[in-house]
């Protein structure tokens, strides 16, 4: 199961009818063992790169290797070595968990006995054992996403592609979520792809972040030294008194530059890092300034999202809010 | 990872596909009660039609209970186009492509859950109409064949329900073709020997329409016996709808698929 080569692609586009880029010449590395957290709003080109990676739809142009398998020339070796959970998981809810692990191990070709006891096994990881011989359609979402991860992994795959795994999920179940997908990768090596837009699931989960905007990847690093790229931390002051909000601008303008924050109170990107906010709460004292709120921001992954696009990740859809559903070309 | 043996993936496919329609009985239900009915309600408004000079049947009954076969059929083309359209449209198959399953186990497994349904409409209807006097000149043999060719027109039907399916990726496109597959039916010989249709232009339309010589097919064994021209017809374009419709649903599929 442990992978050796990770995933690699150079320049990987993809254009649909109409001329729609929604993948715009990514370059891209995982190392093998690593959870890549692939981070971008809606219609960023996230679900379309996954497609590409895991062989479902040819790219317009670049290359790829995953598993150090050609994804254009060597389809079939890269599907054997790779385990997909896509987005919305793609289950029949006229079957039950146990009939769906059924046919995903004999459509693998694993032989009856292996086929029972991987089942079973898979069953109890990701705790359904009692709910496999209840119809899919009756599942929670949770429960349905569950099954989605262990029908990935019948085969021990070396390489897991997850897109958008908790869109959905209650916090519990999402949590349970998060630490298969850790164990996974710290226990048995597995190499993990995993799309979001939540910038905690990159946070928590990721070693390395990639994040993608219109197509093209605007940031790639650790969740610490993307956030440390920023630097420092920006402040945010709301007056008790909106007649105020002038003043409290003009004062906390002396210590940094203004970023967008509520519209009801003033934030600036402090020059002199978190030390400064004495020195700030000292000099809206002096000015008589009351305030209603205060707060210091550390950098946030959306902090570096803002700095790179321009725009804020949390509510930004891109110019569509859904990719184009991959078709053939 | 080796692919499984094509019997083995054709197997499991082809279990899924029985076991979830008889999952939806919705669906299943009308497929074996809606022919029965039509056959009443023809049998009933029509029975007079036997009395015409040159009919070829002793009843209406004789010579209609053929159509049952063909609109059974056409339930196969709906049900087995809309499952698979389901399946692209919540993406299940795209967990199939990524298995090492081939595409002809995917569609001779969704088919093999067609034929197994088409087998059991055409028991029912064959059982009904032996019930109700229906006597086959054709003998033991001649029930065989019927069911045989019953099959081999769900099959052909069925697949090129899986051709729409794959082509449009709709469910809702397939049930909207419904009533236009219907008119078709209509407009062949079902209710009358083209011989005895009066009008000159749906005379022309039945004569020129398959669906007539798959009806007359399965008529022929029904009424008359083993009558080789019509069973030539029958079984031939039968055979070559299902050929026709299984490579197209084939091309279909490989660009749906789109995997390298």
């Amino acid at each position: 199961m442990r992978d050796e080569h990770g995933i690699q692609a150079q320049g990987l586009a993809r254009e649909f009818r109409g001329g729609i880029r929604a993948v715009d010449g990514i370059e891209l590395g995982v190392a093998p063992g690593e959870i890549f957290g692939f981070l971008g709003p809606n219609g960023a080109g996230k679900s379309t790169t996954v497609h590409m990676l895991t062989t479902l739809l040819p790219p317009s142009a670049g290359s790829a290797r995953v598993a150090g398998f050609d994804v254009v020339h060597e389809g079939a070796q890269v599907r054997a070595a790779i385990g997909a959970a896509l987005q919305e998981a793609a289950l029949d809810p006229l079957l039950t968990g146990r009939e769906h692990l059924r046919l995903q191990t004999a459509l693998h070709g694993i032989g009856k006995a292996e086929r029972r006891r991987r089942s079973e096994e898979l069953l109890e990881r990701v705790g359904l054992t009692e709910a496999a011989d209840r119809k899919v359609k009756t599942y929670s979402g949770g429960m349905k996403r569950r099954l989605d991860l262990a029908l990935a992994l019948v085969h021990g795959p070396s390489i897991l592609f997850l897109d958008e795994p908790t869109t959905g999920l209650d916090p519990q179940s999402r949590n349970a979520l998060w630490s298969e997908v850790a164990r996974l990768a710290r226990e048995d090596g597995v190499t993990v792809f995993l799309t979001t837009q939540y910038l905690e699931e990159a946070d928590v989960l990721a070693d390395r972040v990639g994040i993608i905007d219109h197509g093209r990847i605007v940031a790639e690093g650790t969740p610490a030294a993307l956030k440390a790229e920023i630097g420092r931390p920006s402040v945010e002051a709301i007056p008790a008194d909106p007649v105020d909000l002038p003043g409290v601008a003009q004062t906390l303008e002396r210590f940094g530059a203004p970023v967008p924050g509520s519209p009801k109170g003033v934030s600036v990107r402090l020059d002199g890092g978190e030390e400064a906010l004495a020195d700030v709460v000292r000099a809206l004292d002096a000015e008589g300034l009351h305030l209603q709120h205060l707060q210091l921001h550390a950098p946030t992954l959306d902090d570096v999202f803002l700095a790179k696009t321009g725009r804020s990740l949390e509510g930004a859809g891109g110019e569509l809010d859904e990719e184009p559903e991959p078709v053939p070309a | 990872m080796t692919a499984g043996p094509l019997l083995v993936q054709v197997a499991h496919l082809a279990r899924r596909s029985v076991v979830r329609t008889l999952r939806q009985p919705l669906n299943v239900v009308p497929s074996f009660v809606f022919p029965l009915m039509l056959l009443a309600v023809n049998v009933g408004g029509l029975k007079a039609a036997a009395n015409l000079p040159g009919f070829p049947a002793d009843s209406y009954l004789n010579f209609a209970l053929a159509f049952t076969f063909i609109q059974g059929a056409l339930f196969a083309t709906t049900n087995a186009g809309t499952d698979l359209a389901r399946d692209i449209q919540t993406g299940f198959l795209d967990r199939l492509a990524l298995t090492p399953m081939r595409s002809a186990a995917l569609l001779l497994g969704q088919l093999a859950g067609v034929i197994a349904l088409a087998l059991l409409q055409a028991t029912l209807y064959l059982a009904v109409g032996l019930a109700a006097g229906v006597r086959p000149e054709s003998g033991l043999l001649g029930v065989a064949a019927i069911l045989f060719l019953g099959v081999l027109i769900a099959l052909g039907f069925g697949a090129i329900g899986a051709f729409l399916a794959l082509r449009t990726g709709s469910g809702e496109a397939i049930q909207a073709l419904f009533p236009l597959f219907f008119v078709f039916l209509f407009l062949s010989s079902m209710n009358l020997p083209r011989n005895l249709i009066e009008i000159d232009w749906f005379r022309t339309v039945a004569t020129i329409n398959p669906v007539s010589y798959l009806i007359e097919g399965i008529r022929s064994l029904i009424i008359t016996g083993w009558d080789a021209q019509a069973l030539a017809l029958g079984f031939g374009l039968a055979a070559t709808i299902a050929v026709v419709a299984l490579a197209a649903a084939s091309v279909a599929l490989r660009g749906r698929l789109a995997r390298s």
